[in-house]
C-alpha cells in the first residue's frame, strides 16, 4: 500500500480550513490550551490595533484630506506603524496555518500529538534564538527599520517648506524628486560634486587609516620591540579621546590666522599660513590627514588583538619547514589578519561614507562654492543634512538618503559576498 | 643577519618616534590650551607662562555652566547604552553564531545593510516617533535610539569572534547536560569577554561623541550631554571661548583614554588559543 493513499482521516484540511479563524484548528487537533491562547491573542491583536491599522492604512494611502485637521507627516508615521504591525500580524498567522496543517497530518499518520509538556520543549529549543533575539529585534524596528521606512516613503512625496502641515497638505509625487536631481542643472551638477569627493574621500581616508593601523600593528608585534604596552597604549589614544573632541581641537588648530599649524609649525619652518578653511583642496587634505589620525588606532587594536591569537605553533612549524620571515609574513599573518577583520574594513568605508562628524565638526562641509547648493567638502550625508536643516529640503533630502542607501548597500553587498568569512568556512 | 635585524629595529623605532609625535603634539596643545589666562585661542601656547586654572572652575560652577549636569547626564546615557547594547548584542550575536534557525542568513544580511545606513540620517522620523511616545527631551528616548543603533553593527562583530571560539566546546557541554541558557552563559560568554569589552566600550563612546542624534531629542539645556553642551559652548563664537571648550574637553578626554585604557588588555589576550587544547 503506497503511503499517499492511505490517509483514512484528513485531520490535515480540516484543521487548516478551522484554523483561518487562528486557534480553531488547534482546538480541532484536540490542543486545548494552545489554541485558546491563538485565539486569544489573534482576539486582543484585532481588539488593540484596529484603530491604529484603520487610520493608518487610509492616511498612507491619501496622506490626508482638510489642511489643518489632517496632519501628513503625522498619518504617514501611522501607516508606517500599521504596516509593521499587519507584517507581524501577517507573520503570526502564516505560523498558526502552518502549526494547525503539521499537527493534522502528523493525526492522520496516526502519529502521537505531542503533549502540552513536549510542546514547550519544542518551543524552547527551536524558539530559543528566537526568544532571545526578539528583544532586540523588536528595538530595532522601531528605532531603525521603522525611520529607514519613514524616509523611504518621504522621498516619492513633496514635503518641503511650501507643502508643509499643518497648513498644506504633503502628496504622493512618485518619482519626481529623482527625476529632478537628474534633470535640473543646479540638481545634477551638485550631485555629481558632492558624489565624486565622497568617494575620493571614502577611499583615500579609508585606506590610509587602514594601511597605517595594520602597518604599525604588525611592527610593533615584532618580538624585540621593548616597551610594547608604552607603544600601543600611547596609539590607541586617538581613538580613546571622543573623536568630536579631536575634530574641535583639530579645528582650532587648522584655523588659519590663530591656528598653531599655521603659526607654530608652519611658521617655524618658514613657510607661509596655508588658506586650511577657505580653500576647498587644503580643506580637503586636512579632513584626510585627520581621518588617518583618528581612524587608525581601531584597525591598529584590531590587527593586534588578532596577531596575538595567531597560534605560535603555526610560525615553528613554518621555521622548520625553512620558511623565510617574509614568507611568513604573507602566508600565515596577512592571511590570518585579513580574514578576522574583513568584516570590520567594510564597515570601515562604509563608516567614513558616512562620516558626517568630521565633514561638519571640522568645517562645516564648507568652504562655500558657488554654483552649487553644497559646500566644497560636503559628503553625501552632510549635504543631506544641510538640505534638511537650513532650507527645509525634506524630500529631496530623503530621495538622496535613499540614492545614498542604494550606492552602499550595493557595494557592501557585492564586496560581502566575495568576503570569506561570509560564506562561514571554518579556516584552518 | 644581526646588522639586518638592528637597521629594522632602528626603523622601527623611528616609526614609532615619528607616530608619538603626531599623536601626541595636539593633545599637549588642548591640554596647554585649556591653562591658558584668557578666552581667545589667538594668545594661547602648549606651555603657558601664566597657567590658570581658572577654567576648570568655571566649568564647575553651576551657577556659570551647566557643564557638570551635562557631565552626569553623559555618563547615565553612556552607561545605561552599554548596558542594555551588551546584553542584547550578545543574544542576538550568540543566535546568529551558533544556531541554524529560519531567516537566520536573512537576518545577517538585514543587520548588515542596516549597519550602513547611518541612523541619523533619518532623523526627522525618530524626532517625530520620539514626539509620538512623548520621548522627546527625555534620556530614555534617546538611549533607546543608541542602542537600536548599536545593534547591527556589534552583532556582527561579535558574531565574527564567537565563530571562531571552538564548537565543540558546546557540543561537549550539551552531552553533559547542559541547558542553552547555561552554556551560553558559563561556556562561551567566559570566552568571549574580549570581545564583550569591545562592544562595551564602542556602545559606551558612540554616545559619548554623537552630538546630532542628542541635539536633535534633547532641548533643554540642563538636559544636554557633554557633545551637545561644548558643541554649543565652542559653535557660538569659535575661538572666543576656546581655553573654556579646551578645559571641557580635557576633562571628557582623560576619564575616557583611561576607561579605555583599563579595557586595553582585553583585546590583547589570546583566548581562542587556550580553547580546545585546554
Amino acid at each position: 500500500m503506497s503511503k499517499d493513499l492511505s490517509y483514512a482521516t484528513s485531520h490535515r484540511k480540516k484543521a487548516l480550513i478551522l484554523s483561518i479563524i487562528p486557534g480553531l484548528g488547534q482546538l480541532y487537533n484536540k490542543q486545548f490550551l494552545k489554541g485558546a491562547s491563538f485565539l486569544i491573542m489573534s482576539a486582543a491583536f484585532f481588539y488593540v490595533f484596529y484603530d491604529l491599522l484603520n487610520i493608518g492604512l487610509w492616511g498612507l494611502v491619501t496622506l490626508g484630506e482638510i489642511p489643518f485637521t489632517d496632519h501628513s507627516i503625522f498619518l504617514l508615521v501611522y501607516g508606517i506603524l500599521a504596516l509593521i504591525v499587519l507584517v507581524f500580524g501577517i507573520g503570526f498567522y502564516l505560523f498558526n496555518l502552518r502549526d494547525a496543517y503539521k499537527v493534522g497530518l502528523s493525526r492522520d499518520n496516526h502519529e502521537p500529538i505531542s503533549t502540552v509538556k513536549e510542546q514547550y520543549r519544542n518551543l524552547i529549543d527551536n524558539g530559543f534564538p528566537y526568544l532571545i533575539m526578539s528583544p532586540g529585534f523588536l528595538l530595532l524596528v522601531f528605532v531603525v527599520v521603522f525611520p529607514i521606512l519613514f524616509v523611504l516613503l518621504l522621498a516619492f512625496t513633496n514635503y518641503d517648506l511650501y507643502h508643509s502641515p499643518p497648513a498644506k497638505l504633503v502628496d504622493w509625487v512618485l518619482f519626481k524628486n529623482f527625476v529632478d536631481i537628474f534633470k535640473v542643472d543646479m540638481w545634477r551638477q551638485t550631485f555629481f560634486s558632492v558624489l565624486s569627493w565622497t568617494l575620493v574621500w571614502t577611499f583615500v581616508a579609508t585606506t590610509f587609516q587602514v594601511a597605517l593601523g595594520i602597518f604599525l600593528a604588525i611592527i610593533v608585534n615584532q618580538k624585540e620591540i621593548k616597551g610594547k604596552a608604552i607603544i600601543r597604549t600611547v596609539f590607541i589614544l586617538p581613538w580613546a579621546v571622543p573623536a568630536f573632541v579631536s575634530i574641535l581641537v583639530f579645528a582650532g588648530m587648522f584655523n588659519e590666522s590663530f591656528g598653531a599649524i599655521n603659526r607654530d609649525i608652519l611658521g617655524f619652518l618658514g613657510i607661509e599660513g596655508l588658506p586650511w578653511m577657505t580653500e576647498p583642496i587644503f580643506t580637503r587634505i586636512a579632513l584626510i590627514f585627520m581621518q588617518t589620525w583618528l581612524g587608525f588606532p581601531f584597525i591598529f587594536a584590531m590587527t593586534t588583538g588578532v596577531l596575538q591569537s595567531i597560534s605560535q605553533d603555526l610560525y615553528e612549524a613554518a621555521t622548520v619547514d625553512g620558511a623565510s620571515n617574509f614568507q611568513k609574513f604573507k602566508n600565515i599573518t596577512l592571511p590570518l589578519v585579513l580574514y578576522a577583520i574583513a568584516p570590520v574594513l567594510i564597515t570601515q568605508y562604509t563608516f567614513n561614507f558616512n562620516n558626517f562628524n568630521i565633514i561638519y565638526l571640522f568645517n562645516g562641509g564648507g568652504p562655500a562654492i558657488t554654483g552649487q547648493n553644497a559646500g566644497g567638502t560636503d559628503i553625501i550625508i552632510s549635504w543631506i543634512y544641510r538640505l534638511t536643516m537650513t532650507s527645509a529640503q525634506y524630500s529631496k533630502a530623503a530621495t538622496l538618503t535613499m540614492l545614498l542607501s542604494i550606492i552602499v548597500i550595493t557595494v557592501a553587498i557585492w564586496q560581502f559576498r566575495r568576503t570569506k568569512s561570509f560564506q562561514e568556512e571554518d579556516m584552518m | 643577519m644581526k646588522k639586518q635585524n638592528f637597521v629594522r629595529l632602528t626603523l622601527t623605532y623611528l616609526v614609532v618616534l615619528i607616530m608619538f609625535v603626531i599623536i601626541l603634539y595636539p593633545l599637549a596643545w588642548i591640554i596647554g590650551s585649556s591653562f591658558n589666562p584668557g578666552q581667545s585661542l589667538s594668545g594661547s601656547s602648549i606651555i603657558p607662562e601664566n597657567a590658570t586654572l581658572a577654567h576648570y572652575k568655571e566649568l564647575f560652577d553651576t551657577s556659570k555652566s551647566n557643564y557638570v549636569y551635562w557631565y552626569i547626564n553623559s555618563l547615565k546615557v553612556s552607561i545605561l547604552t552599554m548596558l542594555f547594547t551588551v546584553i542584547l548584542v550578545s543574544f542576538t550575536a550568540y543566535s546568529f553564531s551558533r544556531y541554524r534557525f529560519v531567516g537566520r542568513k536573512n537576518g545577517l544580511m538585514t543587520f548588515l545593510i542596516l549597519q550602513m545606513i547611518p541612523n541619523f540620517a533619518a532623523l526627522i522620523a525618530i524626532y517625530i516617533l520620539a514626539m509620538l511616545t512623548h520621548l522627546i527631551d527625555t534620556h530614555l528616548g534617546l538611549i533607546l535610539v543608541y542602542v537600536g543603533g548599536q545593534i547591527p553593527m556589534n552583532t556582527w562583530l561579535m558574531k565574527g569572534y564567537l565563530d571562531t571560539i571552538p564548537k565543540e566546546l558546546d557540543e561537549s557541554a550539551k552531552i553533559d547536560g547542559a541547558g542553552h541558557l547555561r552554556i551560553f552563559f558559563q561556556i562561551v560568554m567566559p570566552l568571549a569577554t574580549p570581545i564583550i569589552a569591545v562592544v562595551a566600550l564602542f556602545s559606551f563612546i558612540a554616545p559619548f561623541a554623537d552630538f546630532i542624534v542628542a541635539s536633535i531629542l534633547l532641548r533643554t539645556e540642563k538636559n544636554y550631554t557633554l557633545a551637545v553642551g561644548l558643541y554649543e559652548l565652542v559653535a557660538k563664537q569659535f575661538g572666543a571661548e576656546f581655553t573654556t571648550f579646551a578645559a571641557g574637553a580635557v576633562l571628557i578626554a582623560v576619564p575616557i583614554a583611561i576607561l579605555f585604557l583599563s579595557f586595553q588588555r582585553f583585546f590583547v589576550s589570546g583566548l581562542t588559543a587556550g580553547g580546545t587544547k585546554g
